[in-house]
């Protein structure tokens, strides 16, 4: 949807790229291109920035994250103590922040590397070079899925599928002995993940297969072909490099997505469950599922504000990156 | 171009089938008895059986599927697990009416609001007013929805009461003013990125560059050759945004306390209540499919340069 062909910043920055000393290798004159974009950079930075506050969130937490304190209930920002508050449970609300941006990094990595990366790149290239029935399932699979109205369908993926798993993770902690399977949460991220996926896969392996299908044709691939290069060396050495650029255009585009629809899953309660912290847990908790964020917005704002705007600023950054990337990786698709 | 419509439409039916039995598949798989739930605490071991067979839970899957899709095809739906007796149709029905007037007027927000300020930008490409307008939109896009309903409430409803804060009576009322701004400014932005995208595109064209060179005023440039043909692309856009009435407006409904689809589809999630459930994921697709087949036919009488195969 956010795809478009569009730019922030075109004109004066484009011309400075011929000045570039000609000897750089690829990826790093797209570095040098992207970091003139200024806007681009330093949405890139805040990115970087959230993300490592999510990964070290068990050093800088300053709390307990299911610590309550009673006494110390719907606080506002106190320098010193709970800077940015409690909430109705007397919890530290930075402490839940940094933990809910670790969650949100996690289940972004594990959707895009098994569903956009993994499925949909292989199954894009499979179906692009080898085309016939293969190619037809894959596309027929596809608009199936993409028929379905795709928050509905993550919510329904979520709510019958989360049982089973959980049931499925309490039977093999009883019979190998291991424990904390569904209490640390890596059941949680399997649900998300897996609801996820119908949405992640297609777009990802539509965009590759499209690229295969022109490149297939191309006349260093029929050399290959012809030279007696086997097929995986073909598809893995020939073509994957040249489909990288949409690739990374599409997952920067692509990331925002996946952090809000996790937060959406998780405010209906279907995604990462308590007490383990997760942005859209919060924004479900401190406005009862909807109801009361009129009043939290009015009465206690920083409950409320704190996780919106990390994830506000997640995907407003994600796309002024996916399209400076656009601009920088493909010059010519303007 | 004939042979195309009628492969298409051949392909919708086998579409929603196969999307029907999915729903099907999910519901099976899904935990809890039906007959159960509906008994509550009147629930004994006979009891149940005893609905499940009158429910026909018993039967195999697929003579329940066939079962399903054979009413289906004679309008009828099903009956509602959980609100007893209730033909899922009666129930949808004016459910639907609301968020299809809600999503109508969202879209016209973002429509009126969307075009003209894409285009502005695309014709002020180079200064610093198109970057404004782009990051200004994208901002405004990343908006979370949590936040932008209950500030326009919180501003325009308590603090201006300039409108009313939340309820539905209509399309045609201003209490529809807030929750389709909610869903219209994001729209209004994705309009604002393509139809800046395809402004830019058109105005690079030749024709354009002889249009002026014919000595054309730059009004009849713009508004006959620029905006009509960036205009074409915005067109399958369209196809989607109609489609987004299941789901798109899940949360704003929530907030706004709309009596449209989005209760009864989460209730429906939850309480495992499948008929319904199945009903909107057949009805969701079934428009998101004929949506796009309509556009697809659209776009090639708007413009005959386009060919479909």
């Amino acid at each position: 949807m956010t795809q478009a062909t569009s730019s922030t910043q075109q004109g004066p920055q484009e011309q400075s790229v011929a000045e570039l000393p000609p000897n750089l290798g690829h990826w790093r004159q797209v570095w040098a291109r992207f970091r003139r974009r200024k806007l681009a950079f330093a949405s890139l930075m805040i990115v970087l920035f959230i993300y490592l506050l999510g990964i070290f969130a068990p050093v800088i937490q300053t709390h307990d994250y299911q610590d309550t304190n009673l006494a110390k209930t719907q606080q506002g920002p106190e320098w010193g103590g709970n800077w940015l508050g409690t909430d109705r449970l007397g919890r530290d609300i930075y402490t839940r922040v940094v933990w809910g941006i670790q969650t949100t990094v996690i289940i972004t990595i594990t959707t895009f590397i098994t569903g956009s990366l993994f499925l949909g790149v292989t199954m894009g290239l499979v179906a692009g070079y080898f085309r016939g029935w293969i190619d037809a399932i894959i596309m027929r699979i596809g608009e199936v899925i993409s028929a379905f109205p795709d928050i509905l369908l993550i919510i329904l993926l979520a709510a019958t599928l989360r049982p089973r798993i959980v049931q499925l993770a309490r039977d093999i902690e009883d019979s190998t002995g291991i424990t904390g399977l569904v209490s640390s949460g890596i059941v949680d991220y399997v649900v998300i993940g897996i609801a996820l996926l119908p949405l992640s896969w297609f777009g990802m392996m539509r965009l590759v297969r499209g690229q295969v299908l022109a490149l297939r044709e191309a006349e260093y691939v029929e050399a290959a072909r012809a030279m007696g290069t086997s097929t995986p060396r073909i598809l893995f050495r020939h073509i994957l490099p040249n489909v990288v650029s949409p690739v990374i255009v599409s997952v920067s585009f692509g990331i925002g997505a996946i952090a809000l629809s996790e937060v959406i899953l998780s405010f209906f309660g279907l995604g990462v469950q308590p007490p383990r912290p997760s942005l859209g847990v919060m924004i479900g908790e401190v406005t009862a599922r909807g109801g009361a964020s009129v009043s939290v917005l009015r009465d206690h704002p920083e409950q409320l504000l704190t996780p919106i705007i990390v994830v506000w600023l997640l995907i407003f950054c994600w796309n002024i990156v996916g399209d400076a990337m656009n601009d920088v990786l493909n010059p010519r698709a303007r | 171009m004939l042979a195309y419509i009628l492969r298409r439409l051949l392909w919708t039916p086998v579409l929603l089938l196969l999307a029907a039995f999915f729903v099907f598949f999910m519901g099976s798989v899904a935990p809890g008895d039906p007959a159960e739930l509906r008994l509550g605490n009147r629930a004994t071991p006979e009891n149940i059986e005893k609905l499940r067979e009158q429910m026909g839970l018993n039967d195999p899957l697929h003579m329940r599927y066939i079962r399903f899709i054979g009413n289906a095809l004679q309008g009828d739906l099903g009956e509602s697990y959980v609100f007893q007796g209730k033909k899922v149709t009666a129930l949808i029905g004016p459910r639907l009416l609301v968020s299809l007037q809600l999503n109508i007027a969202a879209m016209l927000i973002a429509l009126t609001v969307g075009l003209p300020l894409g285009f502005y930008a695309a014709k002020r490409q180079g200064t610093k007013t198109d970057p404004a307008i782009v990051i200004s939109m994208l901002i405004l896009y990343a908006m979370p929805v949590f936040f932008t309903a209950p500030f326009l409430i919180l501003f325009f409803a308590v603090k201006l009461h300039w409108v009313p804060a939340a309820g539905w009576s209509g399309m045609f009322s201003t209490q529809v003013i807030l929750p389709a701004l909610t869903i219209g400014i994001p729209g209004a932005a994705i309009f604002v990125r393509h139809m800046r995208a395809s402004t830019l595109e058109v105005i690079g064209q030749e024709y354009i560059r002889t249009a002026h060179a014919k000595g054309m005023s730059g009004f009849v440039v713009n508004y006959r050759h620029v905006a009509r043909n960036a205009l074409l692309p915005i067109l399958t856009l369209l196809g989607f945004t109609l489609a987004g009435v299941f789901g798109g407006s899940l949360i704003v409904e929530l907030i706004y306390g709309i009596p449209g689809v989005s209760r009864l589809s989460l209730d429906a999630i939850f309480q495992r209540d499948f008929p319904v459930l199945t009903a909107f994921v057949l009805l969701g697709s079934l428009m998101l499919v004929l949506a796009n087949l309509v556009i697809d036919i659209a776009y090639t009488i708007v413009d005959p340069r386009i060919r479909l195969q």
